[in-house]
């Protein structure tokens, strides 16, 4: 039975969805805004919206200051290898739970994502040196296989929720039309699942590119990333407020981008088996 | 199949790219751990010229103050080799060398002139007579105020204020509806930001964190007396929201001209006559004030550079501290950018120069650092090193969880009893468990 909705309440609803939209999306234009600043502007009382003199100033400084493009590669090599090694070590582990279940199937599920809530600066010391013992200090092999075990608990959740609205009887079929186990998971598991699997990386893509406690505690010169970067020009002694504003921009802006063209899939592997 | 070889193809290509790094020549490349702020982004610029002088390339990492914190001390404690240079203070020095971390800087070159060092700042950051860590530059805490409104207000600001006076001005140079606050402070909690600036402020009205057997004396009068007073004062003088306010926030509300006078870092004298300031030309200076017990409550800091031992680089890293912490450093910047901007409060001869001397805050600055002893730093006696901190490596926990509690009666969530008898328990228990007590 179909619930009719009426004309006012959609209005409403669409008022009240393009509120919160704003609301969140208000500091990332504030963000911006403050970049095309003076220092002085920047710190304004009240605070001025458009009109003032628009400035490339804080751009060039940064630019000149930092090597953007460095910690650039450093943020896409990073977050793009750790969700590959990620998606290459979940897809079996997903599979095996979600088609091949035992007792304590679930348990070890919420034991996984029971390590999502341990305080990060929990095992800053073992982690760091693990990382001392092994040279792997300022790589970004280190950061790589950091991240993608920080965030295989997501990337496994997901995927097992996606698995598990794909029928078992598909996958039965192609075992008895002589398919092995990797041709299963390859050949026939991975195709259908592709949405969930796209979605997937692109969360995971996020989570590890915005990710700043590993990525600073654990690098130096040469592995640093965007986060990095930005945290470059905070201080909480002088005023680098339109400077910081730029540094932040220039980080966000290739994720931003990202997001709005992926967002269509985004939002469909998100919501993928979220009605039935 | 396609799939497979993207899968293959994308994971090789990460994980050879993410092990590599860039290259670099690993003898001649020094790494640098530094904070952000002015002086030190200036030296950032001037690097090309040490590479050009001496053939070693620098590699800056920059890091906001309380990130660089963690990031060196979790490098220094696990002998991570990160850095071959670290930017320390005066907290951190005399603990790392006192436990080995820091290579001693007891060979520097005749040139170098380590004599000229400010005996304040070679005190703060030494440990047995040793210096572990070269001072870049060096600050105290002073009055910066607005002649104009001192003027109107028909008071005269002495050169040695005491807190009385300061109260009595704050509240004649208030005018709510000119949006103008008497006086702007430091409220925010963390150790290093309103938990320094009432520590220090705390040491004029007879306060101390501890007694000679290491036990709290938030229970004490002095305590009560020095939060009763900045709270009754920046209730009635203050700017909405003081609570929250840090460094950043009284230097944006003052170069705005909301302030009438701010109590801060002595390196905040070139920002609130610069070109940010909408009152540079209406600006004094004083020494801070006290309550006539004979202790000021100005702090004494000093971002220094410092090598950790281990470092492959030693000889490297001692070439450029001694080229960034030298006169001739100064007499680079000051060729090139005034010298107003030279990194102030390290050495003595740059009070003598004639040049600097005509600089409006240069005097004031140095007669902060000279009136500062980190060794003698209360009233009563106390057994801590420190101004604004107590160099041991417990405080920075200890005084971040006090100043919450401070922040939290300023803000009128609880009374300044409720905060001291809090501030008491934490500290007690802490020690404690550190197996002070």
């Amino acid at each position: 039975m179909s619930r009719t909705v009426t004309k006012q309440r959609k209005m409403i609803t669409t008022a009240a969805a393009w509120t919160i939209g704003l609301i969140i999306f208000f500091p990332i234009y504030w963000t911006i805004l403050t970049s095309f600043k003076t220092e002085a502007q920047a710190i304004n009382d009240p605070p001025l919206f458009f009109a003032f003199d628009w400035t490339l100033e804080n751009y060039a400084l940064v630019q000149e200051r930092s090597d953007y493009m460095k910690f650039l590669w450093n943020s896409v090599i990073i977050a793009g290898g750790s969700t590959i090694l990620g998606i290459l070590v979940a897809i079996p582990a997903a599979w095996s739970m979600a088609f091949v279940p035992s007792k304590r199937t679930k348990d070890v599920l919420l034991w996984m994502l029971s390590t999502k809530m341990l305080p990060a600066v929990g095992v800053l010391y073992p982690i760091s040196l693990i990382f001392v013992q092994f040279d792997l200090l300022d790589t970004r092999g280190g950061l790589v296989v950091v991240l993608m075990l920080i965030n295989l608990p997501i990337i496994v959740w997901m995927l097992y929720t996606y698995f598990k609205e794909i029928p078992g009887e598909i996958l039965e079929a192609a075992r008895m039309d002589g398919a092995t186990l990797k041709e299963e998971i390859l050949y026939v598991l991975t195709p259908m699942a592709i949405p969930g699997i796209a979605s997937t990386i692109l969360l995971n893509f996020i989570l590890a590119w915005n990710e700043a406690f590993w990525t600073l505690n654990l690098t130096a010169a040469n592995a640093a990333p965007l986060t990095a970067f930005i945290a470059s020009y905070s201080s909480p002694e002088g005023l680098f407020f339109a400077k910081l504003s730029a540094a932040s921009t220039m980080a966000i802006t290739p994720i931003l981008i990202l997001g709005w063209f992926s967002q269509k899939q985004l939002v469909r592997g998100l919501t993928f088996g979220a009605v039935k | 199949m396609s799939l497979k070889s993207t899968l293959c193809a994308a994971t090789a290509l990460s994980l050879i790219t993410a092990t590599g790094a860039f290259a670099a020549d690993p003898s001649a490349t020094i790494t640098i751990a530094t904070v952000n702020n002015g002086d030190m982004i200036r030296m950032q610029g001037y690097t090309d010229k040490f590479t050009e002088d001496t053939g070693i390339a620098v590699e800056w990492v920059t890091l906001e103050e309380n990130v660089l914190r963690q990031r060196v001390t979790t490098d220094i404690t696990t002998k991570g080799g990160a850095f071959d240079i670290m930017t320390i203070g005066m907290y951190e020095t005399p603990i790392w060398g006192s436990n080995g971390w820091l290579v001693p800087l007891d060979d520097l070159s005749e040139d170098y002139n380590v004599g000229d060092i400010l005996p304040a700042m070679a005190g703060g950051l030494s440990h047995d007579g040793t210096l572990y860590a070269a001072p870049f530059y060096g600050e105290s805490s002073m009055i910066m105020y607005r002649t104009d409104l001192m003027e109107a207000a028909g008071l005269e600001m002495p050169d040695a204020p005491t807190w009385d006076f300061i109260a009595e001005a704050a509240a004649a140079m208030t005018d709510r509806d000119a949006d103008i606050n008497g006086i702007c402070l430091r409220g925010k909690a963390g150790w290093g930001e309103g938990g320094a600036f009432i520590t220090a402020m705390s040491n004029s009205f007879g306060a101390r964190w501890f007694d000679m057997d290491w036990n709290a004396q938030f229970d004490t009068e002095p305590w009560a007396n020095t939060l009763t007073f900045y709270k009754n004062m920046m209730d009635a003088s203050g700017p909405t929201g003081y609570a929250t306010n840090g460094f950043n926030e009284n230097l944006s509300l003052f170069n705005q001209g909301k302030c009438g006078m701010w109590i801060d870092a002595t390196v905040a004298a070139s920002f609130v006559t610069g070109d940010d300031s909408t009152v540079a030309d209406s600006v004094g200076f004083a020494l801070a004030p006290d309550t006539g017990l004979g202790k000021r409550s100005n702090w004494l800091w000093a971002w220094a550079l410092a090598i950790p031992a281990g470092t492959q680089q030693e000889a490297e890293a001692k070439q450029f501290i001694e080229w960034a912490t030298s006169t001739g450093y100064i007499d680079l910047v000051a060729e090139n950018e005034g010298w107003a901007n030279v990194p102030p409060g390290a050495r003595t001869s740059l009070y003598e120069n004639p040049n600097y001397q005509a600089v409006p805050f240069a005097q004031m600055t140095l007669d902060s650092i000279l009136s500062a002893d980190p060794n003698d730093s209360t009233v009563e006696p106390s057994p801590y090193v420190g101004i604004q901190f107590a160099a041991i490596p417990e405080f920075a926990g200890i005084a971040t969880e006090v100043s919450q509690e401070f922040s939290a009666a300023y803000a009128g969530q609880q009374t300044i009893e409720e905060a001291l008898e809090k501030a008491q328990a934490i500290t007690n228990d802490a020690m404690e468990a550190a197996g002070y007590r």
